[in-house]
């Protein structure tokens, strides 16, 4: 369709048992959950009390006392991916001009908003609240458009900026749109990933009050579950990671190491419910076959599918008719894993870590594996990668996300050779 | 192939009327819906842009209701109105080739208060089963899909003030990429006690009690913005397609939008402007356009010296001098945060209809070299026109609306 391209060429992660990119990526491959009891506040009164958690100091990654003070948790997590992205990059001498920024959030400054609200409103007495003894900066976490901001004076890009906030698909949502920059002249180099940093009391309390969450308080390691038939929701978690998305002649002429091609992104909405999903995954299935149709792809050519696979029963189940909609019997012999099991669902943040391990799979040829399925739910019968990481080549990579208010969304990353 | 998209269907719920028509005749009025702000004495603003006509219950069902914010409300409401005015039923499309694209920058803030309140005084099963939809940015694009049967790629961009041009440029390139039409624009509910207290920190906020002195951009005195609600949804549809489809109102095409960022500090915006006098020449060459082509300019209005300066010096540049006609209607609204962006869309492609500038209102004595439109201007034959719109923090961005011309 469009004769440019993009592709990328630095990755940063920073998720629960994994405070950058390699450390990540022995996580997930180790299959070892990084899941405990909440630790940033007393959770007793809730129904889940458990949570993936990264042991994230700010201060370790550089950033300053001004911008720890400033800043909500999910943008100084940000700016730490997005520094180690940009210097595996190598970029230097960009044209300023040029470079943007698309970062995916679903709910923002959620953490610093709720703090304050408690000082604010002195504990919920007050409906009326006092603005004398919240922080300064206030404003930066009602609006999360201020990690764009963030990202852009951090690295001077003055191309444009965006936070994409479409619930659970943001991260993969933030690319696609980093990638549509690119593919439209708007951009060369493009910032692009997500964050979100949700451990809050109003968080946990708001997923309780669905029973999105898993209440498997005990044994945290082994809560998260995906396409498990003992599975009882999915595991809140947090983190960030941020890709440097470009494009192609532009990393080609300076040389760049390039990781994979971003060659198919499409997004659809169920218009069905906010939180509910059909159980046959059709507009999923329509995204997963948009995607791969542009990335010029049959379905048996794919060799990793990161799954959304958040560990409820109403998603395991959509989604794996989804694949069996849109890729036919090939669904069942590609190799398919859900990190969540290891790492939780961090919200928007997720969809741009299963982006960045689609990258480092493919680099790699090493497929992560789903934790904790032991007993498969009957509903979910393909190829969930159980137990431990599987070495095999992976010359392109699906992932799908699906989100509140039903957005789902698939992209394709393609091996640079097999592109 | 160029698939061009041009806007069919406006729906405005605003401090200056609710649907196009009522937000057309006020602003001609120069009556502004900046009024007084309960409950402000230990705010520093004292004045806000209000809708305090907008009865949410005639609007959306009950049902719906309980499950969203007023901002939500107030996004369902107008794009109910821009569907209505485009005379477009989604039921009678197929659903993939629609989408919806929102800016949003601050959620469902007086739901959120809400249910953070309930969970801190009653405890988390005191928490609605709704906080977790009703609050979060994506709310508003998720119901009006719902509401509407509309499957094609859905978006929610957050950039603040630039938001509602961002969205538009996303219509943009969903209609280029082969979508029929696009629910796109935004609206913001600021002016629950929480959310301002989290804005009154802002250097730039107007301490001023009169309604009439509290806004005034480009004023030699200027004292800073004022916050409002509200905001606009259009209709955005292939051109080929909307010239097909009877009884339909083509107001304006989008023949060019851009964006930059400042990039220099994340509260304090540049004096230079140079960024922002990129997003408009660059929004202009996309539209096929030069500076001399433009007949008016919706200007973004900072209402602060500073903002007012840079942009004022942006234009200057971008206009080498040529004294373009600059409105600043939303001194009747105040600032709409996502929805003023779209608002102000909605604003120029009514102006290109009817040939006539709405007016900026109680700038008395501008303090820059500006042709500043203060009263209502005919304009015959207006063609084509500028929109510009910034962000806190450093998003700048332009949109260049056409008048439909039969060739």
């Amino acid at each position: 369709m469009s004769a440019r391209r993009s592709v990328v060429t630095g990755i940063g992660v920073i998720a629960p048992g994994g405070g950058n990119r390699e450390e990540f990526w022995q996580r997930i491959t180790s299959g070892k959950p990084a899941i405990r009891r909440i630790s940033t506040f007393d959770p007793e009164p809730f129904r889940s009390q458990i949570a993936a958690e990264c042991d994230f100091e700010p201060s370790a990654y550089g950033l300053t006392p001004q911008e720890i003070r400033r800043l909500d948790r999910f943008v100084l997590m940000a700016m730490a991916c997005a520094d180690e992205a940009y210097a595996d990059s190598g970029l230097e001498g960009v044209d300023l001009e040029r470079m943007g920024v698309s970062l995916g959030s679903a709910v923002g400054a959620t953490i610093r908003l709720e703090e304050e609200y408690v000082v604010a409103s002195d504990g919920g007495r007050h409906w009326v609240t006092d603005p004398t003894h919240v922080r300064p900066f206030l404003y930066q976490a009602l609006v999360p458009s201020s990690a764009a901001t963030e990202l852009a004076v951090r690295f001077h890009a003055q191309g444009p900026a965006a936070v994409v906030s479409t619930g659970c698909t943001s991260g993969i949502d933030a690319i696609g749109h980093a990638h549509t920059l690119i593919q439209e002249g708007e951009a060369d180099v493009v910032i692009a990933g997500a964050s979100d940093a949700p451990v809050s009391p109003i968080t946990v309390a708001c997923f309780d009050a669905i029973k999105a969450t898993t209440p498997r308080n005990t044994d945290p390691e082994q809560a998260s579950r995906p396409f498990d038939a003992d599975r009882q929701g999915f595991v809140l978690g947090e983190g960030a990671a941020v890709l440097i998305v470009e494009e192609l002649e532009h990393a080609l002429a300076r040389e760049a190491r390039i990781y994979c091609e971003i060659t198919g992104f499409a997004a659809r909405a169920n218009a069905f419910h906010m939180t509910g999903l059909r159980p046959d995954g059709f507009e999923l299935g329509e995204a997963i076959m948009d995607a791969m149709d542009q990335a010029r792809l049959s379905p048996g050519e794919l060799g990793y599918i990161s799954a959304h696979g958040s560990g409820t029963k109403q998603n395991d189940r959509h989604e794996t008719a989804a694949y069996k909609r849109a890729l036919g019997p090939a669904a069942y012999d590609v190799p398919i894993s859900s990190i969540k099991s290891v790492i939780g669902h961090s919200l928007g943040a997720i969809g741009s870590i299963e982006m960045a391990a689609c990258a480092l799979a493919i680099e790699r040829g090493v497929v992560p594996p789903t934790a904790n399925l032991t007993t498969p739910d009957p509903e979910c019968d393909l190829d969930y990668t159980p137990g431990s990481a599987r070495e095999t080549t992976v010359r392109h990579a699906l992932s799908a996300g699906s989100g509140f208010g039903g957005f789902q969304s698939a992209m394709v990353f393609s091996h640079p050779e097999a592109a | 192939m160029n698939r061009r998209a041009v806007i069919t269907g406006i729906g405005t719920v605003a401090p200056t009327g609710i649907g196009a028509a009522e937000h057309w005749a006020n602003g001609l009025a120069g009556r502004s819906g900046i009024r007084p702000l309960a409950d402000s004495a230990k705010l520093p603003v004292k004045v806000a842009g209000q809708v305090p006509g907008f009865d949410e219950t005639e609007h959306v069902e009950h049902r719906l209701l309980v499950q969203t914010d007023r901002w939500t409300w107030m996004a369902l409401a107008a794009t109910q109105l821009a569907l209505a005015d485009a005379a477009l039923d989604p039921m009678g499309e197929f659903p993939f080739h629609l989408s919806v694209v929102t800016a949003s920058s601050s959620g469902g803030n007086a739901f959120g208060q809400r249910e953070i309140e309930a969970l801190y005084k009653s405890g988390p099963r005191a928490v609605s089963a709704y906080q977790s939809i009703g609050w979060f940015y994506a709310a508003s694009s998720g119901q009006i899909s719902i509401r509407h049967r509309i499957k094609g790629a859905c978006g929610v961009l957050v950039s603040d003030g630039a938001g509602g041009i961002d969205a538009l440029a996303q219509a943009g390139r969903l209609i280029r990429r082969g979508g029929q039409a696009v629910l796109v624009g935004g609206t913001e509910a600021p002016l629950s006690p929480y959310a301002l207290v989290c804005q009154a920190g802002q250097e730039t906020l107007s301490r001023e009690a009169d309604p009439d002195r509290a806004y005034r951009p480009f004023a030699s005195d200027a004292e800073g913005f004022v916050p409002g609600e509200g905001g606009a949804m259009l209709v955005v549809e292939e051109w080929r397609r909307a010239h097909l489809r009877p009884s339909t109102t083509v107001y304006a095409e989008i023949a060019g939008t851009a964006s930059t960022h400042d990039a220099r500090h994340h509260a304090a915006s540049p004096a230079d402007g140079a960024q922002l006098a990129r997003a408009m020449r660059e929004a202009l060459a996309r539209a096929g356009c030069d500076a001399d082509d433009v007949d008016a300019v919706f200007a973004d209005g900072a209402g602060d010296p500073a903002g007012d300066g840079a942009e004022a010096g942006a234009i200057t540049q971008v206009f080498c001098g040529r004294k373009v006609p600059v409105t600043v209607p939303k001194t009747m609204t105040g600032r709409l945060n996502s929805g003023g962006g779209a608002l102000d869309v909605a604003w120029a492609a009514l102006a290109l209809r009817h040939g006539l500038l709405p007016p900026t209102v109680n700038v008395d004595a501008p303090g820059h070299d500006l042709d500043l439109v203060i009263q209502p201007r005919e304009m015959p034959g207006l063609r084509t026109v500028l929109v510009v719109a910034r962000g806190s923090g450093g998003f700048n961005a332009a949109a260049v609306l056409r008048a439909p011309v039969y060739e």
